[in-house]
């Protein structure tokens, strides 16, 4: 066995159900949708779906957050499988897709269906959801440190680790812009995306502090929508109809503290560490990436993860993303080429595999990435929670 | 009265044997920190075991309560109608032991003039039995 067992699993299909700000069905159906559309563009059958992996797993609590875990979409599927799992303490959300690797190599099953659906869209417009917590409330868990100071929207509890970031490097709102024009810009071109109207730097400076410094444009916008994996073994994936996009190399360590106070460096997130841990487990540098698929919650993380992966030097996204010129379509690091969460819409993270798919495969039409793209990163989260991985072409 | 009294009710942690010392030294105005009994290390948050010497011995050392502001963000958004739109959410790396870090909220301070490494002190607010750390601008601070 390789000493790198992801090298040996290779995405071998992809689905998307419609993506909106409402939905006409419920999450479970969207659900059904995206992992059918993923079975059928890996030339499979039901039958041959052994594994089911997501992050995090049915939460039961109706904020849309994740509404939809294994058992209810295994039952309505009715699949056989020989290993399932969700994973909500992990490397951020690419968390279910590190572990089913692991099952993979241990030969637990062949093709694993990964999926991650949001009902967020239609949850907010119920009730007071997706807050950390409410007034009244005791609160349990990591958030609990933060419970009594009415942080309730995870902006503001983020917000000392941008803000800090924006001290330290200097970068003044004007430069952060590029991220969301750019972005907007590439979900111009993407019929999906939920936010295709294009934006300047002065509609993001005009958009309203949220608190400082973060914007509403600096946020991801809340969809209903589900996405989904197919994730193989390479012999498997030699069979299935598309170019063969394989798994190059994981960083999915946790060499910090996990926690959104004590963690060192409280600036840059926990992003350092992962990204050297995966670049370990390859001879590809970041000089043979030919894009980025990057974890864009909140456009800070987007531009701690340029940084951290070596794209460009430590508080010099500044000089990098300003303008727009090298994170566009055709520019020296294209990034979030559907729009990315901030204006595709918020699949957490999985609309970044799904993108990353269809350009490694050149269908991404008219937002396709110039000169036959081979390697694209994608990389996941902010505070303590962070994962990420290569994906190949050969 | 701090600005604070027009907030809403906070929403407060849920106490365990390990928080509550933490959560309630304020009832006696002390700012109560897990310490090491062995090698005088600070332990947050409190879990009773020393990962510096891997002792078990600990206690709960009032501290001076003095501490800057690592970071902060000032809110401009009424999040519900209870809410006034600007305060301030901070983390505070202590006096006694940098990495030892508190979320909390800086008050009697004007938003606007908070700064990145300001000196600020502790004060505590009572709500249901938890006695909230809040810190403002200390003024005595070289």
């Amino acid at each position: 066995m390789n000493r790198f067992p992801e090298k040996q699993t290779a995405i071998t299909g992809i689905g998307m159900s419609e993506i909106s700000r409402g939905a006409s069905k419920s999450a479970l159906g969207l659900t059904i949708d995206a992992a059918l559309a993923a079975i059928e563009d890996a030339g499979l059958s039901r039958d041959d779906i052994d594994g089911m992996a997501t992050w995090p797993g049915d939460r039961g609590d109706g904020t849309g957050m994740s509404d939809v875990g294994i058992p209810a979409l295994q039952d309505a599927l009715r699949l056989e499988l020989g290993w399932y799992s969700n994973a909500s303490e992990t490397a951020g959300q690419f968390g279910a897709l590190f572990n089913a690797i692991g099952a993979i190599a241990a030969g637990y099953c062949r093709h694993v269906l990964l999926f991650r659906t949001m009902y967020e869209a239609s949850a907010r417009k119920t009730g007071f959801v997706n807050a950390l917590n409410k007034p009244g409330d005791r609160v349990f868990g990591p958030f609990q440190w933060f419970a009594p100071y009415h942080a309730y929207a995870p902006v503001f509890q983020q917000a000392p680790m941008f803000n800090l970031y924006a001290h330290r490097s200097g970068m003044t709102d004007e430069q952060r812009a590029w991220i969301a024009v750019t972005q907007r810009k590439n979900a111009g071109l993407n019929p999906n995306a939920v936010f295709r109207d294009p934006i300047t730097v002065d509609d993001f400076l005009a958009s309203p502090v949220l608190c400082t410094p973060a914007r509403l444009l600096d946020c991801d916008v809340h969809i209903d929508g589900s996405t989904a994996i197919i994730l193989s073994h390479v012999d498997a994936a030699k069979e299935t109809a598309h170019p063969v996009t394989r798994i190059e190399a994981v960083g999915c360590s946790m060499r910090y503290r996990n926690s959104w106070v004590q963690l060192e460096p409280f600036d840059i997130q926990c992003q350092p560490k992962v990204a050297e841990d995966m670049f370990n487990r390859t001879d590809l540098t970041i000089d043979d990436v030919d894009m980025g698929q990057l974890y864009n919650g909140f456009s800070f993380h987007t531009i701690n993860w340029l940084e951290n992966l070596g794209v460009c030097e430590r508080y010099g996204a500044k000089d990098f993303i300003d303008g727009g010129h090298n994170i566009a379509l055709d520019g020296a690091f294209p990034i979030n080429t559907d729009g990315g969460a901030m204006s595709a819409g918020r699949m957490h993270a999985y609309g970044q595999v799904h993108e990353a798919v269809t350009q490694l495969r050149g269908d991404a039409g008219a937002r396709q990435v110039p000169n036959d793209p081979k390697v694209a990163v994608m990389t996941t989260a902010g505070g303590p929670l962070a994962g990420a991985f290569i994906l190949v072409r050969d | 009265m701090t600005e604070t009294s027009e907030f809403p009710l906070r929403p407060l942690p849920a106490l365990t044997k390990d928080t509550e010392a933490f959560w309630t030294g304020g009832k006696d105005g002390q700012l109560l920190i897990e310490q090491c009994d062995r090698c005088a290390y600070y332990i947050h948050p409190p879990t009773g075991f020393c990962p510096q010497c891997e002792s078990r011995d600990t206690h709960f050392q009032p501290v001076s309560g003095k501490g800057r502001l690592l970071s902060f963000s000032i809110n401009h958004r009424k999040w519900m109608p209870e809410l006034p739109e600007r305060y301030v959410l901070g983390i505070v790396t202590l006096a006694e032991q940098e990495e030892v870090r508190l979320v909390c909220n800086v008050v009697n301070c004007d938003p606007d003039a908070v700064e990145f490494d300001m000196p600020v002190k502790v004060l505590f607010e009572e709500q249901d039995g938890c006695w909230v750390p809040l810190f403002e601008p200390d003024g005595d601070a070289t």
